[in-house]
C-alpha cells in the first residue's frame, strides 16, 4: 500500500515541477479525448498547442488573450494568499468593462475630442473603480456581517452580468443597431492604442506585465505584502504579530477587484469596441486556473496565463478546423487545474511504501 | 385563489432542486468536508441525466444517470480532498470550473433537443381537492421523495449510530480517528452521497423543471445550494424551508412579471442571487450563532497518522 | 507462572529519517502498573500507539496473553482488551458524554445502556459523572473523567494512560492513583506513561525506560530515587539552574480587574483578575488547562483587545485596547503556547518568521532589508544554540525545542521590558527546557519583568518569584515562590484559596 508522509519541509524541485507535470497530464488527457473523438491525436494537438504560437500575428493574439487573464490572475492569486477568497473576478470584470464602456460611449455619444493615449489612463481609472466597487461589496459583506465571501462574490458575478444584459438590452442599446443588444461601436479615439499597428495587441498587454512585476516587489519585498501572506496559511500567527485581517481583506478585495476590472475595461475598449452582453469569455473564471497553475505567485500567473490562452485559442481553432466544440477549452482548463492540485500534494507530502 | 395555488405549486417544483443539492451538501458538510464543486457536479449531472432520459425514454434511467454522474464527479473531489490532502476550497472550485466546460462539451449535441413529457398524475385522491390538490398534489413524485428525504436524513443524523459516527467526524476527526474510525472512508462516503444527491438535483433540472438541455442552465442554483446549507445552520428541516423559500423568490419574480409589474426583466432575474446575498448577510451577522451551529472541523484536511 | 499479559518484542518504526522506535522491549504482567518513562520525543506514544493498533510497528513481535497477535487497528485492539486514556482526549465537544462514550464502544448496546453503564461504573470506582451533560461544558479535569469511564466499561485488562496528570491538580492525582490501585487489584494491569518521577515512584510496580526511541532498560522505581530513575531518563546528571534571589523594580505590567465575557462557548469568562509584575522578578501563574488561562493570555498580549482600556497598563499607560504591535513598540513581548502556526509561520523561513515579531529590517516605505534580516536571524540561531540549517530553514523543519528556542530567542533578543510567556517548555526535551530556563531567568536578572504561565508546577516552583493560581477565571492571590508547598498551591488550583466565593464549585 502506498501512503502519504508529511515532508520536513515542502519539496522545491516539486514546487517547480508539478505546474509541468500537471500540463503533462492534461495534454495526454487531450491526446485520448481527441483519439476517443475519432480524430488524429497528433494534429489535434498541433492546432490546440503548436498553431496558437506559429507566427506574429498568432502570438499576438496570443497576447491579446493573455493579458486579461493576467490582470486578474495576479490579484487573484495574492487575495487567495491571504486566504481571501474573491471567486467573483468575472464579476469584478464585468463591472470594470461596463464602467470602462460606458465611459467611452459618453465620449463616442457626445463627440468628445479625444486622444487615445489621454483616454486610456481614464480607461484604466474607470475599470478599477468598477472593479473595485463590486469587489468593496463583498469586502464590506464580509466585514461588517460576516457574509461569507465565496458566495457573495460568485452571487456577484450573475448580478453583474444581468446588469450588463440590462444595460445592452436597455437604456444603452444602439438605437440604429437593428434592436440587437448592444451599443454603438465606440469612437476610434477611446481605443486602447495597439503595439504594432495592424495588430490586435494593444498596450493593456504591457500594462498587465508590469502590474505582475509589481505585484512580485510588493509581495516579496516589501513589509506590508509579506504582512498578507501570514493570514492564509497561519491566521492565528497573523492575530499573534497584529497584523490585521480587515486590512487583508479589504487590500486583497480592493486590489484584485481593480485589477479585474481594468481587465475588463481594456476588453471593451480594446478589441470589442463595444458592449455586447458576452463581455467576457469566462475570464474571470478562467483566472483563478491562472492564479492556481502559476503558484499564486505573479509571475507565474503570466507564464500560465499563456498557458490557458493557448488552451483558448487552440479551442477556437478546433472548432473551426476539427469540428470539434470550443467547449473543449473549458474541458482542458478544468483537467489542468484538478491534475496541479493533485501534483502540488507532492511539494508537501512524498508518496512511501507500507503500513501506518 | 386559484392563482395562489398555481404559485405554491410552482413554488415546490422550483425549491425540489436546491433541497436535493442542499441535503446533498448537508451530508457532507456534516462529516466536516465542503464541497464548492457543487455547481459543476449539478451540471455534468444535469447533461447526463438529459441524455439518458433522452435515449432511454425514461425520467428514472435519466435521475439514476445523474446520481451515477455526479457521485462519479464527486469521486474526483473526494479523492483529491481526502486522499491527496488537497485544499477543499480549491478542489471544490476546480470541479465547479472543470464541471461547466465538461457540461457545454458533452451537451453540445443536445442543445434543442426536446423530450417527451407525459402529464404528472400527483396524488390520486388528494390530487383533485378544491386548492390544496393544484397547490399540494399534482407534483413530480421526485418533489414528495425529496420531502421524505429530508426526513430520512433527520432521522439517520439523529436517531441511528451511524449517524452520530458520521456527525462526530464532522465535529472531531482527529478524536474519531483516535477510536479507530475509518474517517476518510466515512467523509467520502458523505462526499458520494452528497454527490450522487447534487447529481439527482441537476437531472431533475433538465429532465422536469426545464426540461430541456442548455449550458449554463443551473445558473448558480448549486452555490446557492451551498448558501442554503449557512442558511439551515446544518438542520435538515430548515435545509427544506429554504429551499421553498428561494423557489418562491424565483417563482414570484415569474408571476410579477406575469403581473405586468413594470421591471426590468434582468432585475426581477437578479432576485434569487440577491436574496441569497441578503440572507448569508442577515444569518452570518452573529458569528458566534454560525460557530455554534457549524460542523467544527468543516473545510479542514484531516490527516491521519500523525 | 503466567504468561505476561502483553510482551512486545523488536519493535521498531520508523517515520522517514526518523527512527522513533528502534529494537524496544516492553513486558507487562497481569495486575501490574507498569511505567513508560522517557523524556519528551523519547517514543513513548509511539509505542503505545503501536499496542492500541493506531500505528502499526515496521519490525517486531507483540504478544497477547502468551499469543503473538496483530493489531491492525483501535477495534482490534479493544477486542483483545485493550483501553487508552488519550493525553489530548479523543472526545468530541459538542455531544453529550453518553454518546461520547457510546461511540468510544463496540457492539450493539443502545444509549440507554451505556447511560446506564456510565452511572454504574462512575458510582463503582466514585467518580462523579452526569451521561446528559454535554462535554463542552465540562472541566478538562472531568474531560479525563469521561475517558477513563469510556476505557473501565470496556473492562479492559490492559489500561494505558498516557500522561494523565499533565491535567490534575495533585489532590485530583491522588484520586486518580486510588482509582488505578483498586482497577489493578482486579487484576487489570495498566501502563502509565509519564515522565514525572516521584509519581512513577508513588504508583508504579514496574518501569520501563526509553531514551531516543531505544530501550534503556526497565527497573522497580520503588527501589530507585529520582536521581537515579532522571538519571536512566536523560543519560546525564540533571542540569542544575542557579537561581540568584529577585531584585524587583518599578512595576512594569498591571491588570485591574480584568473582566471580560466568553468568546465562544468553548472558552472561559475572566472574572476579575487584578495582578502585577515588577522589574526584575519573575511571577508564574499556575493552574490546570482550560480554566481562563488562554484568554487571560490573548488579552495580555493584544490578541484579544476587548478589555477596557485600563484594566492592563504597561508603566502606567493603559493598554487594553492596543493591538499586539502597538504593545511590541511599548516594550511588551509574548511567547506563545502554540509555536507552529501562532509563534511561527510553519511554511515560512526563519528569517521570514522574525518579521512577525521584529521589524528592523523595514527600511523606508514598508522595503525589507533581506541582508540585513538575514544576519539578524543568523544571530538568534548562533546565539540560543537553535540547530536549525540557517535562516532559510523552514520553521516546520525544527524540532519542537529548537523551535521554541528560537521564538523565545527571538523574544528575549528584542530587548523587551515585559516579557510574558505561555508554557515556555512544553513538549521540549530536557536539554533545551533547562537552557530556555536559564535564558528566563537572566532576562530577569537583567531587568525585565517576566509573567510565565504554566501547567506544570514544577517549573514554575523552579523558576518563578511570586506565584498566582488561575482557577475557572479567577486568579488567586499571588504567594512567594518559597512559601508556597504543592498541597497549598494544588488546593487554590481547585479554587480553594482564602475568600474565592466560588471555591465550592472547584476547578478539576
Amino acid at each position: 500500500m502506498i501512503r502519504l508522509e508529511a515532508r520536513p519541509a515542502p519539496s522545491r524541485l516539486w514546487s517547480v515541477l508539478s505546474p509541468f507535470v500537471a500540463l503533462a497530464i492534461t495534454v495526454a488527457v487531450a491526446a485520448i479525448l481527441f483519439a476517443l473523438l475519432g480524430k488524429d491525436p497528433i494534429q489535434g494537438l498541433e492546432i490546440f498547442l503548436v498553431k496558437p504560437w506559429s507566427g506574429t500575428r498568432a502570438l499576438t493574439e496570443l497576447g491579446l488573450k493573455a493579458t486579461p487573464l493576467i490582470l486578474c490572475a495576479v490579484g487573484l492569486g495574492l487575495a487567495f494568499r491571504a486566504n481571501v477568497w474573491n471567486i467573483g473576478a468575472e464579476g469584478q470584470f464585468l463591472v470594470g468593462g461596463i464602467l470602462g464602456g460606458g465611459l467611452a460611449l459618453a465620449v463616442t455619444a457626445n463627440q468628445f475630442p479625444m486622444n487615445p493615449w489621454a483616454f486610456f489612463p481614464m480607461l484604466v481609472i474607470a475599470g478599477a473603480v468598477g472593479g473595485m466597487i463590486w469587489a468593496g461589496i463583498a469586502a464590506l459583506l464580509r466585514d461588517r456581517f460576516n457574509a461569507n465571501e465565496i458566495l457573495v462574490s460568485l452571487m456577484l458575478v450573475y448580478v453583474a452580468d444581468l446588469l450588463l444584459s440590462w444595460l445592452v438590452f436597455g437604456p444603452w442599446k444602439d438605437p440604429k443597431g437593428f434592436n440587437f443588444p448592444q451599443t454603438m461601436n465606440f469612437a476610434a479615439s477611446t481605443s486602447v492604442p495597439r503595439i504594432i499597428p495592424g495588430m490586435r495587441l494593444h498596450w493593456g498587454f504591457l500594462l498587465a506585465l508590469v502590474a505582475a512585476v509589481g505585484m512580485w516587489i510588493f509581495t516579496y519585498r516589501t513589509y506590508r505584502g509579506m504582512q498578507l501572506l501570514v493570514g492564509g496559511p497561519a491566521p492565528a500567527a497573523a492575530r499573534y504579530a497584529g497584523f490585521s485581517s480587515r486590512q487583508a481583506l479589504w487590500s486583497t478585495f480592493l486590489i484584485s477587484g481593480a485589477l479585474a476590472g481594468i481587465a475588463g475595461a481594456l476588453e471593451v475598449a480594446g478589441p470589442m469596441g463595444q458592449l455586447t452582453p458576452h463581455v467576457s469569455q469566462g475570464y474571470g473564471f478562467a483566472a483563478i486556473i491562472v492564479a492556481f497553475v502559476g503558484r499564486l505567485d505573479p509571475i507565474g500567473a503570466v507564464l500560465a496565463s499563456l498557458v490557458l490562452a493557448t488552451f483558448s485559442i487552440g479551442g477556437e481553432l478546433a472548432q473551426s478546423r476539427l469540428g470539434l466544440p470550443s467547449a473543449i477549452t473549458g474541458v482542458f482548463q478544468g483537467v489542468l487545474l484538478l491534475a496541479l492540485l493533485g501534483c502540488d500534494t507532492l511539494i508537501q507530502y512524498r508518496p512511501r511504501r507500507g503500513a501506518r | 385563489m386559484n392563482e395562489i395555488a398555481l404559485l405554491v405549486a410552482a413554488t415546490l417544483a422550483a425549491g425540489t432542486p436546491l433541497a436535493l443539492a442542499g441535503l446533498g451538501l448537508l451530508v457532507n458538510e456534516r462529516a466536516g468536508v465542503v464541497n464548492l464543486g457543487a455547481e459543476g457536479m449539478m451540471a455534468i449531472a444535469a447533461v447526463t441525466g438529459f441524455a439518458a432520459a433522452f435515449l432511454s425514454g425514461s425520467d428514472w434511467v435519466g435521475f439514476a444517470a445523474g446520481a451515477a454522474a455526479g457521485a462519479a464527479a464527486a469521486s474526483i473531489f473526494g479523492w483529491l480532498a481526502l486522499w491527496l490532502y488537497t485544499n477543499q476550497y480549491a478542489t471544490g472550485l476546480a470541479l465547479s470550473l472543470f464541471g461547466a466546460g465538461f457540461s457545454a462539451f458533452v451537451g453540445t449535441g443536445y442543445v434543442g433537443k426536446n423530450l417527451e413529457r407525459t402529464p404528472v398524475s400527483g396524488i390520486p385522491g388528494l390530487r383533485d381537492l378544491p386548492l390544496l390538490g393544484p397547490a399540494l398534489f399534482r407534483q413530480h413524485a421526485m418533489v414528495y421523495l425529496s420531502i421524505a428525504l429530508m426526513g430520512a436524513i433527520a432521522w439517520f443524523f439523529y436517531r441511528t449510530r451511524a449517524g452520530l459516527v458520521l456527525r462526530s467526524v464532522g465535529e472531531a476527526p482527529e478524536s474519531a480517528h483516535a477510536l479507530g474510525y475509518p474517517v476518510r472512508r466515512i467523509r467520502m462516503a458523505a462526499v458520494l452521497v452528497g454527490g450522487a444527491l447534487c447529481g439527482v438535483s441537476g437531472a431533475y433540472l433538465s429532465i422536469i423543471y426545464a426540461p430541456m438541455w442548455v449550458e449554463g442552465m443551473v445558473a448558480g442554483r448549486g452555490w446557492i445550494a451551498l448558501a442554503l446549507t449557512v442558511f439551515a445552520t446544518w438542520r435538515p428541516a430548515r435545509v427544506l424551508l429554504g429551499a421553498y423559500l428561494f423557489g418562491g423568490v424565483t417563482m414570484l419574480q415569474l408571476h410579477l412579471q406575469g403581473q405586468g409589474v413594470q421591471v426590468p426583466l434582468q432585475f426581477m432575474s437578479m432576485l434569487p442571487y440577491l436574496s441569497t446575498i441578503v440572507v448569508l448577510v442577515v444569518i452570518s451577522r452573529d458569528p458566534l450563532w454560525i460557530r455554534l451551529n457549524m460542523p467544527a472541523s468543516l473545510g479542514k484536511t484531516f490527516h491521519p497518522g500523525s | 507462572m503466567t504468561a505476561p499479559r502483553l510482551r512486545l518484542a523488536h519493535v521498531t518504526k520508523r517515520f522517514g529519517a526518523v527512527t522513533a522506535n528502534d529494537d524496544v522491549a516492553l513486558t507487562v504482567q497481569p495486575g501490574e502498573i507498569h511505567a513508560l518513562l522517557g523524556e519528551n520525543g523519547a517514543g513513548k506514544s509511539t509505542l503505545v500507539k503501536i499496542v492500541y493498533g493506531a500505528l502499526r510497528p515496521d519490525e517486531g513481535e507483540i504478544a497477547w496473553d502468551g499469543r503473538p497477535v496483530t493489531i491492525r487497528n483501535p477495534h482490534e485492539a479493544r477486542a483483545l482488551g485493550i483501553a487508552m486514556v488519550f493525553q489530548h482526549f479523543s472526545l468530541f465537544d459538542s455531544l453529550s458524554v453518553a454518546e461520547n462514550v457510546w461511540l468510544g464502544m463496540d457492539g450493539k448496546v443502545s444509549l440507554e445502556e451505556v447511560a446506564r453503564g456510565i452511572q454504574a461504573k462512575a458510582a463503582e470506582y466514585g467518580l462523579d459523572l452526569d451521561p446528559a451533560r454535554p462535554v463542552h461544558v465540562l472541566s478538562v479535569g472531568e474531560r479525563q473523567r469521561v475517558e477513563i469511564v469510556r476505557a473501565l466499561l470496556a473492562n479492559p485488562r490492559l489500561l494505558i494512560l498516557d500522561e494523565p496528570t499533565s491535567v490534575l491538580t495533585p489532590q485530583a492525582v491522588e484520586k486518580l492513583f486510588v482509582t488505578l490501585r483498586k482497577l489493578a487489584a482486579t487484576g487489570c494491569s495498566i501502563l502509565y506513561i509519564s515522565h514525572k518521577l516521584d509519581e512513577i515512584r508513588a504508583l508504579c510496580t514496574a518501569c520501563t525506560v526509553l531514551r531516543g526511541g531505544r530501550l534503556v532498560g526497565t527497573c522497580d522505581p520503588a527501589r530507585e530515587t529520582t536521581g537515579s530513575l532522571s538519571r536512566m531518563m536523560i543519560g546525564a546528571e540533571p542540569p542544575v539552574l542557579v537561581h540568584r534571589p529577585p531584585r524587583p523594580g518599578q512595576v512594569a505590567l498591571t491588570v485591574n480587574e480584568l473582566t471580560l465575557s466568553r468568546w465562544d462557548r468553548y472558552s472561559v469568562p475572566i472574572d476579575r483578575v487584578s495582578l502585577e509584575v515588577r522589574e526584575g522578578e519573575i511571577v508564574g501563574i499556575a493552574g490546570i488547562s482550560g480554566n481562563g488561562q488562554q484568554e487571560l493570555l490573548a488579552t495580555l498580549s493584544g490578541e484579544d483587545p476587548r478589555a477596557q482600556a485600563g484594566m492592563v497598563r504597561l508603566f502606567g499607560t493603559p493598554i487594553g485596547r492596543k493591538g499586539p504591535a502597538a504593545r511590541r513598540k511599548l516594550g511588551l513581548h509574548f511567547v506563545p503556547e502554540e509555536r507552529l502556526g501562532r509563534g511561527a509561520v510553519p511554511a515560512f523561513s526563519l528569517a521570514n518568521n522574525m518579521l512577525l515579531t521584529r521589524r528592523e529590517a523595514i527600511r523606508a516605505a514598508g522595503w525589507i532589508d533581506r541582508r540585513f534580516l538575514g544576519e539578524q536571524t543568523q544571530g538568534i540561531i548562533g546565539r540560543f544554540a537553535v540547530k536549525a540549517s540557517g535562516p532559510a530553514a523552514v520553521a516546520k523543519s525544527l524540532s519542537g525545542g529548537n523551535l521554541q528556542k528560537y521564538i523565545v530567542g527571538r523574544e528575549i533578543d528584542a530587548v523587551p521590558r515585559v516579557l510574558v510567556v505561555a508554557q515556555p517548555t512544553w513538549g521540549v526535551d530536557v536539554g533545551a527546557s533547562a537552557q530556555i530556563r536559564a535564558e528566563l531567568i537572566a532576562l530577569r536578572d537583567a531587568g525585565c519583568a517576566v509573567l510565565v504561565v504554566s501547567e506544570e508546577l514544577e517549573e514554575l516552583f523552579e523558576i518563578s518569584d511570586r506565584l498566582h493560581v488561575i482557577a475557572r477565571g479567577r486568579l488567586s492571590p499571588s504567594i512567594d515562590t518559597p512559601r508556597a508547598t504543592v498541597e497549598l498551591v494544588g488546593e487554590w488550583m481547585s479554587g480553594l484559596w482564602p475568600g474565592n466565593a466560588q471555591a465550592a464549585e472547584g476547578a478539576a
